[in-house]
This record gives structure tokens, sequence and C-alpha cells, in this order.
């Protein structure tokens, strides 16, 4: 509450974000406007109870949700302004369970200040990243993030610190820091949600990273999918210009994307930032040696830069203190799918599948049991519940033939019929190939067609056999990530699925089918 | 010679860096840093699998066959993107790389159409061999999946197929086109299945930006992208290395044969010119050698105005002898002469002005680079002391500014011109000084920083205004001008450029450069780091052409930019053999090696050789023979290979010439526009139908040979020396080698040349015992004259001048697809790119006069007026009409006149004042001339032929 010109206004926070501007949030903030002090935020990342709205009360912020633009009258008159018992009431939002069991650092602020103000931005531990890097000089600064354990949150998991090292060290009077906000992994949206509620902090990391490496130059290649992120951040650009943070000695662009999965693995990133067909480059050189415009290039992902400013502020230990076995830090899990609380979950490595499933996201959203999880979008193994076990880290999925890449998890029911998201896992690979190397190019379709005989019943023994070579062939072959780890989700789910694909093996099932 | 087949080995070479040792399949293998495992492996003798690594391009790493396995390192890293490490040890064959070279072939032959024993590169396909290697057994996937076997075949090129059905789409093609070629005109377009090789905006081949240099053919490595002769003839079986008589850049080529046909001319990889390069000239139109127009036996008249002819060699011989015999006894032992071409080999050109010095008993000889680069000639050996360019083409690898003058390489030497392209976006700078927008100024990834579009006729004005700006803003090299030139020549020029008239404010209305660009390209020429100048004929067919040259020259020596690789000046020769006709004392005033017929010593050396007394006097040149058969004593001429009627100015005088002489003998492969004008004609032979020499544009002596034996019977060589013989005075040659074996005893520059070291590999003359492995830079040490001479330049206006009658500026040039006269470009496919001459004029002239795009247009000047279609662009400044003059029918040259250079008589022709005006038909002299044509050209049927 605060007075305005003689009256008292109350703040309502209202968020901004996509996924809840996708449920009505616009609405919501329009119907609030004559009563309140409306103010816009990004989102906590609960999605399942988006529209969620927050009122400024004596006790601090009172969360209400899901609400619509109709409650709202309803609301009003049960007290909303003033914290009241409603239905919607969900009390302190930092009580709710999921809030309460995350672990916030990248996203501490995401969902409770005013993304484009810098004032609000400053007042809640903004901008001492940035401070504490120009007091320790660049090479400390490279030694804190190597020190923290901070690995490509994009999905390789190489360790930052040395890729920021290996550029600092490159000669050249030009390098660039370039960000890869092309977040196209099914079920995530850690990025996006960043860039809507946060995008100072993705700005301070870049420019702690261009103070770290030497680099004047920094890009943003953000994918066209995101019209509001776009929005957010290039606004939040120049906001950060006329503050001093960007300009003189570090300036940043955004690039929007053309559409292309494959633009999201780095080379190919390049290459389309350079104006040119998304294709995929052969390594080495590395970026980091020879990265946009042959130039020695930073190139990371969103939420990896998001994290370098509290790791900063906080010290390496601080940071490396968080996390489970060489995945140090927290991770910004991304639930979707088939499931009850589907939303962001930003806690320290370690958690296990089971708990993330469960636990947290509370099951399926149909009730139905859960069959399969397939974590680290679309290139990522399907788990069964038998491996829910599995800790959230990058060696331990690894070791069970998956990977956590980008920190997706898309839950499916009993429903689902593996063998076609076997297919479908070729039919993206096919849809989405650069073209470049053989075994995505032709590969992909090869193995969508394969699948779809093995479906059909046809030879399902011979055809496993093809699939499982070609499988072979696109993972030691392929060029990059993309068909190089598409055999994960095709291999996990003939692997752990079996059944779906036998399903018209025998001759007497096709005749019942047709 | 077996077909030749050159080793690919995947990457190209690495030539610095230091030497790093590792294992390949336990083979120690030393290499320098920075090598692929590939090419190492290949040095090795171990072929690593491959299909979109060739050693011309880049590594790209998209076909996965060369994948490897390193140990102590995951994966399975592509060999042709990895470099090697010390102490590497690399496995290139095991279970899981069979496993997976299988597989990615699998995938590759399930979208390939199963045609081989039907497909033409049959025996000659990379996947076909892959396959093979791999040892695939197997394509499990079937045929009834998505394919691309039903894609359409574009044929629209004259000279080669695309057939998308069979690409593997390695991107070679694309690749190539971008990096060897630069022109960008190929793309991979869609992308996953969808990728497919598209030209242009997917346009068919003919019509997109492709320039059909073939290197995408060349990069091919299936049927995708085939030559149409392959294609109708199949693949060669035999192969001989030999030059292109094309331009002066000089490519080799491998003519690979089926019996005697040319199956297909390929660039071959060990020219040092063209390093695996070609143009469409060059690679493709060699269809003229068995064009039906080619004139295979000897034919005679008495009249011009009567029918041919046919006869044979002894009797046409036989009349040349006995005609040049009884002119000379009635008007003297001078009334005749010869002319020698650039086009035919050394060998034959020396053997032509021996003709004319010891047969004849004159100095009558001169050939066509007069009417091209006789200003060079002069030029640099005024200012250097020797008639040619210092560089190889090489050293365009280590310039870091580059100015072209009056030159147009993408069009008139396009194998040069994409190695220029290359360095130009490895990051050199370039000026452009050419009154036109040529492509060079803005074309992809190219752009000048500096482009002088001055007014035709002011290059002298230009560039001394440049030498201004480097005298008078402290740019000059002292150190070097101190050590290698004349000091009071240079402090005279240096006076001289100074003076506040040759400023570039000063020059401004004359040349119509705005003074700052003039400033601005001076000072990066001379601050830029190595500065190397390339020049053509926009620089000496002027009458301040050797002025012009000399400016040049001036500006290298101030600035220190000539002695070493990246830097000096450049001439851009026209023809195959320009520099080796002159060399060859072809000039009336020189005998070979550039040595004055005035000197006792060097005709001493003659006479002994030669066995005659040889005159002190120079001989007449092609103007003066000209004016005196007009006048009436000089009656009988031999011209071998030249065109004078098509490619001399004022068209008019010329034949006016020709017309009077009693014997004009003319020795060529068609019945040429001078032909018309011809007594006897003698069927020449093409550079396939014998053995000989051309020397390029870098003095470099290049290897002809013979793959065919001559169609109408005899090389050029026997031809002359049978007239030679008949006229008295004897020539007994067997082979060329005898001829350059003379050549080389008597030339100095050319001492240590034979034919064994020159099929060895190609020499840079001076070759001798002070340089017995040939001479890639000149003037290293020191000038050859001893000290660099600067030559005050002096701007002089020429006398062409516009004004109200005649208010344009004509200027002319060459396109990429047709050449000079175009008598062999005529005569191939080329035609489709260049059908007829047109007028380029800036669409403010056009709209004064009312003219529209295509419309038929008559060009007049004070000499003459032909008419032709006007094509309306902004290439061209207001003030300044543009043509060619490929083609006969158009006669640009009856428009130019009879202006040239003060020093060598090169004709002006870069500059003509003209009137452009709106026509409807050819003008009254076309129609003459093409009834005389006609006329002339008519041959009797034989008499016999009813038997």
């Amino acid at each position: 509450m605060r007075a305005v010109g003689g009256f008292i206004v109350t703040r309502v926070f209202v968020p901004r974000d996509a996924a809840a501007l996708a449920v009505g949030a616009d609405a919501v903030a329009a119907a609030l406007a004559p009563h309140a002090q409306v103010v816009r935020t990004g989102s906590r990342g609960l999605f399942w109870l988006e529209p969620m709205i927050e009122v400024e009360t004596q006790s601090g912020r009172i969360a209400y949700g899901p609400v619509s633009a109709a409650d709202i009258p309803a609301l009003l008159a049960a007290g909303l302004l003033e914290g009241h018992a409603t239905a919607h009431r969900l009390g302190n939002p930092a009580d709710i369970p999921f809030l309460r069991r995350q672990n916030r650092l990248t996203f501490a602020r995401c969902g409770e200040i005013d993304p484009l103000s810098f004032t609000d931005y400053r007042a809640h531990g903004g901008m001492t990243g940035l401070d504490r890097a120009y007091a320790a000089g660049p090479a400390a600064t490279v030694q804190t993030v190597l020190d923290s354990g901070l690995r490509g949150r994009g999905g390789a998991g190489f360790p930052t610190g040395i890729k920021w090292k290996t550029v600092a060290d490159a000669k050249g009077p030009r390098k660039y820091i370039v960000c890869n906000a092309d977040e196209g992994d099914s079920g995530t949206y850690a990025d996006r949600m960043l860039m809507e509620g946060d995008p100072f902090t993705l700005i301070e990391g870049m420019a702690i990273a261009a103070f770290a490496v030497g680099a004047a130059k920094g890009y943003v290649y953000t994918r066209s999918e995101y019209p509001h992120a776009i929005a957010t951040f290039d606004a939040a650009l120049a906001i950060a210009r006329r503050e001093g943070l960007l300009g003189a000695g570090f300036d940043i662009e955004q690039r929007v994307g053309g559409g292309a999965y494959v633009c999201g693995e780095e080379t190919a990133l390049l290459e389309s930032l350079e104006g040119k067909r998304g294709q995929v480059r052969a390594k080495p050189p590395l970026p980091a040696h020879q990265g946009l415009f042959s130039r020695p290039t930073v190139i990371n992902n969103v939420v990896t830069l998001a994290s370098v400013p509290a790791i900063l502020r906080d010290g390496a230990k601080a940071y490396h203190a968080l996390g489970f076995g060489r995945s140090r830090g927290t991770m910004p899990i991304q639930l979707a799918g088939n499931v009850r609380n589907g939303g962001l979950f930003e806690v320290g490595f370690g958690v296990t599948l089971g708990e993330l499933v469960n636990d947290i996201g509370g099951g399926t959203r149909s009730g139905r049991p859960v069959r399969a999880v397939q974590v680290g979008g679309p290139l990522g193994a399907y788990f069964p519940p038998s491996l829910f076990d599995t800790p959230f880290d990058y060696e331990a999925f690894a070791a069970k033939d998956g990977l956590i890449g980008h920190g997706g998890v898309v839950v499916f029911d009993d429903t689902v019929d593996m063998a076609r998201m076997a297919r479908f896992a070729m039919e993206f690979c096919a849809a989405e190939s650069c073209g470049k190397c053989t075994p995505c190019r032709i590969g992909s379709v090869r193995g969508r067609e394969t699948i779809e005989k093995i479906i059909a019943g046809h030879e399902v023994d011979r055809n496993l056999e093809v699939l499982r070579d070609l499988c072979h062939t696109l993972r030691f072959g392929s060029l990059c990530a993309l068909g190089g780890f598409i055999p994960y989700p095709v291999l996990s789910a003939l692997e752990h699925f079996p059944d779906d694909f036998r399903r018209l093996a025998h001759p007497d099932a096709r005749r019942n089918a047709a | 010679m077996p077909l030749l087949q050159e080793t690919d080995y995947g990457t190209p070479a690495v030539t610095e860096g230091e030497a790093v040792t590792l294992t390949i399949d336990g083979q120690m293998v030393s290499v320098p840093a920075g090598t692929s495992i590939m090419r190492a492996a290949m040095e090795a003798g171990i072929k690593v699998p491959k299909l979109c690594a060739t050693d011309s391009l880049n590594s790209f790493g998209s076909c996965r066959l060369c994948l490897v396995e390193i140990e102590g390192r995951s994966g399975t890293p592509a060999s042709c993107t990895t470099p090697v490490a010390p102490g590497m040890a690399v496995h290139t064959i095991s279970d899981k790389l069979r496993r997976l070279r299988r597989g990615v072939m699998e995938l590759y032959i399930s979208d390939h159409p199963l045609d081989c024993l039907t497909c033409s590169a049959n025996g000659n396909c990379e996947l076909q061999t892959a396959a093979g290697e791999v040892g695939l057994r197997d394509v499990r996937y079937g045929y009834e999946g998505a394919n691309h076997l039903s894609a359409p075949v574009d044929a629209s090129n004259p000279y080669f197929d695309f057939d998308p059905s069979k690409c593997i789409v390695c991107s070679r093609c694309v690749r190539a086109c971008a990096e060897v070629q630069g022109t960008f005109a190929l793309t991979i377009q869609g992308r996953g299945f969808e990728s497919k090789v598209a030209a242009g905006m997917d346009e068919p081949f003919l019509t997109s930006e492709c320039v059909s240099c073939g290197a995408c053919v060349q990069a091919c490595p299936t049927a995708t992208l085939m030559e149409k002769s392959v294609v109708e003839m199949g693949q060669p079986e035999h192969s001989a290395v030999t030059t292109c008589a094309y331009c002066g850049v000089g490519c080799s080529f491998k003519a690979e044969m089926r019996g005697d046909q040319v199956v297909r001319m390929v660039p071959w990889k060990d020219g040092k010119a063209n390093h695996g390069h070609s143009c469409v000239k060059g690679r493709f139109a060699w269809g003229y050698a068995s064009h039906p127009d080619r004139i295979l036996k000897p034919m005679m008249r008495d009249k011009i105005s009567d029918p041919w002819r046919e006869t044979t060699w002894d009797e046409a011989i036989a009349r040349v002898a006995r005609d040049f015999k009884r002119i000379q006894a009635e008007h003297g032992k001078d009334s005749i002469g010869v002319i020698t071409s650039s086009r035919c080999t050394n060998e034959e050109t020396y053997l032509v002005q021996k003709l004319a010095r010891a047969a004849f008993g004159n100095n009558n000889t001169d050939t066509c680079a007069r009417v091209c680069h006789s200003p060079t000639g002069y030029g640099l050996k005024t200012t250097f002391g020797t008639s040619a360019g210092t560089q190889d083409f090489d050293s365009i690898e280590h310039a870091d500014v580059v100015m072209v003058i009056g030159a147009n390489p993408t069009d008139g030497h396009p194998v040069f011109g994409s190695r220029l392209k290359r360095r130009l976006r490895q990051g050199a700078k370039l000026i452009v000084v050419d009154p036109r927008r040529i492509d060079l100024v803005r074309t992809p990834h190219v752009a000048a920083s500096y482009h002088l579009p001055l007014r035709p006729g002011t290059n002298v004005a230009v560039l001394t205004a440049m030498a201004h700006v480097i005298v008078t803003e402290g740019l000059v090299n002292e150190a070097f001008v101190k050590e290698r030139c004349d000091m009071q020549a240079f402090a005279d020029w240096a006076a001289f450029v100074a003076e506040p008239r040759n400023s570039p404010e000063a020059l401004e209305s004359h040349a119509h450069v705005p003074a700052a660009l003039v400033r601005g390209a001076a000072r990066l020429y001379a601050t830029g780091g190595n500065g190397a100048i390339y020049y053509g004929l926009g620089v000496t067919e002027h009458s301040q052409g050797s002025t012009a040259v000399m400016a040049i020259a001036n500006l290298a020596m101030a600035t220190g930019n000539i002695g070493r690789p990246g830097v000096g000046v450049n001439p851009l020769r026209g023809q195959n053999n320009v520099q080796g006709s002159c060399d060859m004392g072809s000039f009336p005033h020189e005998l070979p090696g550039y040595r004055h017929v005035a000197d006792d010593g060097v005709r001493a050396i003659y006479e002994k050789e030669w066995g005659v007394a040889l005159e002190p006097e120079p001989g007449l040149r092609i103007p003066n023979m000209l004016d005196a058969a007009v006048e009436g004593s000089f009656r009988g001429i031999y011209i071998q290979g030249e065109d004078i009627v098509q490619s001399d100015p004022d068209t008019q005088h010329v034949t006016a010439g020709l017309a009077a002489m009693d014997c004009v003998v003319v020795h060529d492969l068609f019945l040429n526009e001078t032909a018309n004008y011809a007594h006897v004609f003698l069927p020449g032979a093409t550079f396939l139908e014998k053995d000989g020499t051309f020397i390029n544009a870098e003095r470099r002596i290049n290897r002809v040979r013979k793959v065919m034996a001559p169609r109408t019977g005899f090389a050029d060589w026997e031809v002359t020396q049978a007239i030679s013989n008949a006229m008295g005075y004897p020539m007994h040659y067997t082979h060329p080698r005898e001829i350059m074996a003379e050549i080389a005893r008597t030339t100095p520059t050319f001492a240590g040349v034979t034919y064994e070291k020159l099929d060895e590999e190609s020499i840079q003359w001076p070759c001798n015992g002070a340089a017995p492995d040939g001479t890639p830079v000149m003037h290293v040490n020191g000038f050859v004259r001893g000290k660099g001479n600067f030559v005050v330049t002096e701007y002089v206006p020429t006398d062409e001048k516009i004004g109200p009658r005649f208010p344009l500026l004509l200027t002319t040039g060459r396109i990429l697809s047709q050449y000079n006269v175009g008598a062999q470009t005529r005569r191939t496919a080329n035609v489709v790119w260049h059908q007829e001459d047109v007028l380029e004029i800036h669409p403010h002239d056009a709209q004064e006069r009312g003219l529209n795009e295509g419309d038929w247009v008559r060009l007049r000047s004070r000499t003459g007026e032909t008419t032709l279609r006007a094509r309306i662009t902004d290439r061209v400044a207001p003030g300044v009409v543009y043509t060619t003059f490929h083609h006969p029918m158009t006669q640009a040259n009856v428009v130019t006149t009879d202006y040239s250079d003060w020093a060598t008589n090169c004709p002006e022709y870069k500059v003509t004042a003209v009137q452009v005006s709106p026509s409807n038909g050819p003008s009254d002299w076309q129609v003459r001339y093409t009834a005389l044509a006609a006329q002339s050209r008519r041959i009797a049927e034989p008499e016999d032929a009813g038997d």
C-alpha cells in the first residue's frame, strides 16, 4: 500500500510472462486497474497457478491464483486488496511448497520485480556481481566462474570457466560474447522466463563475461517464437544503455532467429548471426578460438550467463556448495507435459527424477500413472519410473544413457505409445536437420520410415536391427548433437518399452488390426 | 600419355608451420602443424574414404565417411576437420569405423539411382569408389522411401548438365563456387532432406549468376554436374598437359582424350598460373577447333573479288614465294613484311620474324601486341629495365592493397580475377581506377575501398595526382628510393609531381574524379602494406599509354613496392602469348630479347646464327605498313594468326591498305575479316595440333603439347619454314624444341631454357646461369637497368576531344564469354551469353536521346559509323559509352581513330569522341561490308567435283 495523491492505493503484482498472458493475465490486470496500482512482473514459474497475482499488504505479498478477470469483482468484494482469505488465496508466495523447496539464485528476482525497473533491479541485489567483478579484475572474475563449477546450462554442460579462460587467453583485438537464447527444446522455457522476468540479470551476466574476457560486443540470439521476450529484452537493453550498464565499453545487440531448431546449436547459431544459412560448423576450430566472424567468442546459454551475477555476488564457494557430484550450483528444472504442477523449479543438482515428477510435479495432470518421462528436450532419453531414483546430475543421467540438457522434464501417462514417440523423434530430427551431414540428413528420414515399418509390423526383427545400426551411425557419425543425440529417445523407448514396438509383429495382430 | 589422375589429398596443403609427428595406423608421419589428419594420412599413402573433402577446398566435415579413431580421445572425429597433434595415434580402420562408414554409405545409396552402368561418371565416380572402399553390400532401407530420384535435370547450360537425382549434397560445388571462383552463384537451398543445390534463386544454371567457370563440375564427385561432352562421348582414356590458348593468364589444362578427340579440358592442379582453376573459355570453349568453318586446305585467288580456289600446299607455298620475290624484285626488298601473332607459339613467332629478317632481308615485322601492350614494353623497359611484369601470379597471396587500373580481371582474366577476389575476401584492400563500375567494384564479399571513375583518357592525370599526394604528404619510401633508384631522376620527378598543377584538386576538372578520392586512394596504396598494381589495356591503349605505364612504375618505385612477393607492377596480358611474341623479336626495331637492331653486337649474334647480313635500321610498324601500302611502296604481307581488319583501329584505313597490296597472305584457322582482302589463304593449326610454348603475363614459359595431328597437315611453324625454303632461305627444323634451342642459344634471358626442363616444370624468364630455375619475382636486389628510373609524366590531353558533334566518349573492352575478335568464341556455345556487341550508355544520356533498352542505335565518330543495340546502365558514367569488339558485324573499330601512343603507336582504342542516335538498321558501311565479305568468302567448287 502506498499513498498516491492523498489516496491509499494498493499495489497488485500481475505477471506479464507469456505463460500468464496465455491464460488471461492481461484481462486480469485490466480488471484490477481501476481498483489498484497494477505492477507487471515476471512469473514465479508456478504455471498451474497462473494467472497468479500478488497483493502488497502490511504482512507482505499475498498470492492468489489461478484468477481470471471474471473472478476479480468477487475477489475485490471478498477483500482481495486487504489480503483477505478467499478460495484463491495461496498465502505468502515464499510459503507455497513449490517455491519453498526451491533454491532460487538465478531466478531469485523473477516474478518478484518489475522486469524493466532498473531501480527494482538494483534494490534486489542487481549489479553487485558486476561491481565485484570490476573490483576483482578480469582474471579473478574468470577464476571465480571456474571455481564455482558452473557448467553450460544449454545442455552440453561444458565448464563455463574453461570456455571463458580460453577466450580470455586468445589473442586478438576483437572478441565477442554471444548468448544463445534460441531455446527450442520441448518443455523448456527458463530462458524465456528470465528474459521476460529479469532481463537485467542476463545483461549483467554478459557484461561480466565481456569484462572477464575483454569483449566489446555482445549478441543475444533469440528465437523468433518469443515475441514477448524479444520486446522485453530490447526494452531492457535500451534502459541498460541509459543507465550506463551498456554503451561505452560493451554493448549488446539482440538478433532474432528464423525458426530453425538447429540454430540453437552453437556453431549453426554463429553462422546464422553472421547472416548465413544456419548450418553446423565442424569443430575444431572451437568458437572460443574462432567463433563469430572468426573471432574468439564466448557462447553461453541464457541461464549460464544469468547465473554469473549471483556467483560473483556470493562468491564461488557459495555456489559450489550447492549441487551434486560434478554438477555444481542450481538448475532451473522445467516441468512440463502431462504433469499436475507444471512450472520452473530451481534447485541444487541432485534431486531425483522421482521427487521431481511425483513430489514436486504432483504426478500426472490426467491422474493416470506416469509411464515415461523425457528429460533434456527432444534429444533426451525416455526414462521409465524404474529409473526415478536417478539424481538430476549430468553424469548420473549420462550413465543411464540419458541427458539433462537444458533441464526440461516432460511427463507422459500410461496412454503413451512409445513406438510413436520414437517415430516422432526421427520425424523431429528430419524436420530440424540442417542437412549438412549425411547421417542426420538422410538417416533421420530413413529412421522415421523404418520405425513406421516396425509399427506396421513389417519385418519387425530385421527392421529393429536396421534401426539399431542406424542409431549407431547417427550417434557416432553425426556432425552435431542433433543427429548425435536423436538415438537417445529412440533407443531408450526401445530399451524400456520394447512391447510398444511389437504390437503388430505377429501376423494375427496385423490381421486383427486390419 | 595415359589418363593423368592427380592425387586428391582431401584438404589443402599447409605450407607453414612446424613439423608435427604422429602415427597413423602405426606408421610415423611428419607434416606441418595445421595439416589435417586426412592429408597426413594421404601423404603417408593411407587413403581414408571421403566424399565431401577435396584438396582444392577447405575442409567441411559433412559426409562423415572419413571418421577415424584417436587414442585417448572419445568419439570418432572426422579426419578432414581434425588437425594433427604431436604424438597423436590415429587409427583409420577398425570394426567400429567399418560399421560407421557402411552405415553412412548405406544411407547415401538409399537415395541414389542404381544406374551405374549407364551413368556418365561410370568408372570415374567418387561415390562408386567410396562404396567399394567401405564394402557396402546391401541397402536394407529399400527404395520405396523418400528420395530425390525423380528430380529433373537442368540441361540449360550449354556445356554441362545438372542432374540433382545423383546429388549427394556434399556442397563441393557450392564451396568451389564460393572459395575458388568467388561468384557465390550456388547455394544449398532448403534444409534437412530437402537440402538441394540451387543456382541463384533456384533458377536454371544458364540464367543464374553462374559464370560457367567449371569449378563446380570439377568439384563434383558424382555425375550430378557433368560435362555434356562426357555424357556424349564417354570417359576419356588418355590425356596430355597443355596450355590454354586464350588469355594471358596461361592456365594449364589436361586435354582429356578419346583417340584423337578431345573429351574435355580439365584445369591442371599443378598448373602454376591457375592451380587447378579455369574459366568458361579455356574449360569449355574449345569446340571451334572442330567447327565446320575451319578451313583445312590452302586456297588461292588472283583477285580478291574472285572466289577462293582450293589448292595444294606445294602450289600455295610456291605462289607465296613467287609473288613475294617478284614484289621485292620490282619494288625493293622493303616492300614486303610480316605480322606475327600473339596467339601462336613462341617458336612460330620466332620463325616468322626470322623469315622477315633473314629471308626477306628487312625488319618489316610487327605483331598484334603493337595494338595492346607495346606501351608496357616501352614503359617498363625505360623505368625498370625489363619489358615485362615484375611478379608471378602467386604474388597476389601476399598483397595487402591491390590497385586495378584499366583492367577488368573478372571478365578479361577470370582465373586471376578469382585469385584476386579470394585475396580480397581475406582482407586485402582494393582500389579500382576505371571509367566503368566493373564487377570488382562490388561483387559478393568484395567491395573496393576506392573506385576512381575517371574520364577516359585521363589515366596520366590521375596517376600523377596520386604521385603528388605521395610526395607532398611525405609518403615516399625514401630508404628504398635512395638505395634502389636514380636520385637525380627521382628529384626531377618529385619536383614535377609536387607542382600544384599536378594536385588532385587541380586535375579534378580533367579527370572528373573527386580530389578526396584520389588522395584517399594514394594514401592507401602508399601506406597499406604490400601494394600491387595490376593493369590492362585501359592503361596502354591511349595516346599517353607509355606515359601511364611509366606513371605506374613511378608510383611503385616511390612507395618501395617492387622486388618482393605481394607488390609489383603487373600488366595483365590480353592474349595467350603477348609476352612471348614481344620476347621473340616481333617488333621491327628489336631482335629477340628486346635488343635493338642497331646494336652491332646483337646483330652479330644472329648474323652468325642465321648466316645472313641483317639490316641495322628498324622496319615498318603495322600502321606504317598500311600507310606505305596506300602510298604504293609496300605490296606484300604474310599475316599469321591476326585479324587486323577487325582488331586494328580505323578499319577503313586498314582495308584500304590491304586492298592496295599485290599479295596478302593470311595464315589462320578461319576465313577471318582480313582474309576478305587476301590472295592466299594458308590454313592454320590450333593449339591442340602442335607442340610449342606460350609465355603468359608472369613471364612463365608453358609447354603447349600436340594432342592430335594438325587437321591441315602442317603445324604453323612448318608452313613458315616452307615459305622460307621456297624463298630461298633454308630452314631445317624437325621439332619446335630445335627452335627453342636456337632461341636459348641467342637470347640471354632464355639461355637456360630447354624442352627437357619445360617438360618437368614451367619456367619464368629470365632463366640463365644467374637464375637456372627462372625468376618468379624480378628486380629483387636491384633493377635490371641498374637504378630505377623515374620519368616525368606530363599529362597531355588527347587530341580526340568531345564537341557538339561528338559529345560522348566511347571506350571499349571485352566480356567474359567472348575473346578478342571472337574468331574462336563466336564458334562455340559461348554465344548464348553474348550474341552481339551492345553499347552501354548511361540512363541520362539515353534519356536525352530518347533511347530505350535494346534499341538499335547509330554510333558515329569522325572516322566512321556502325550500329548496334543499346544497353542502358549506370555502370558507365554520364558522357561515357562502352562496347566490346567481339563481333565482326559491329566492327567497333570502324569508329575508332588513328590516334595512337606517342612512343609505340599503340592505338588509342579507349577514347573516341562519338555521337549516339536512334537507328533503324545497319549503317551503309555495314551493309556494304557484309556484301563484300559474302562475296569475298565464296569458295569455288573443285573443278573435278563431277568425276
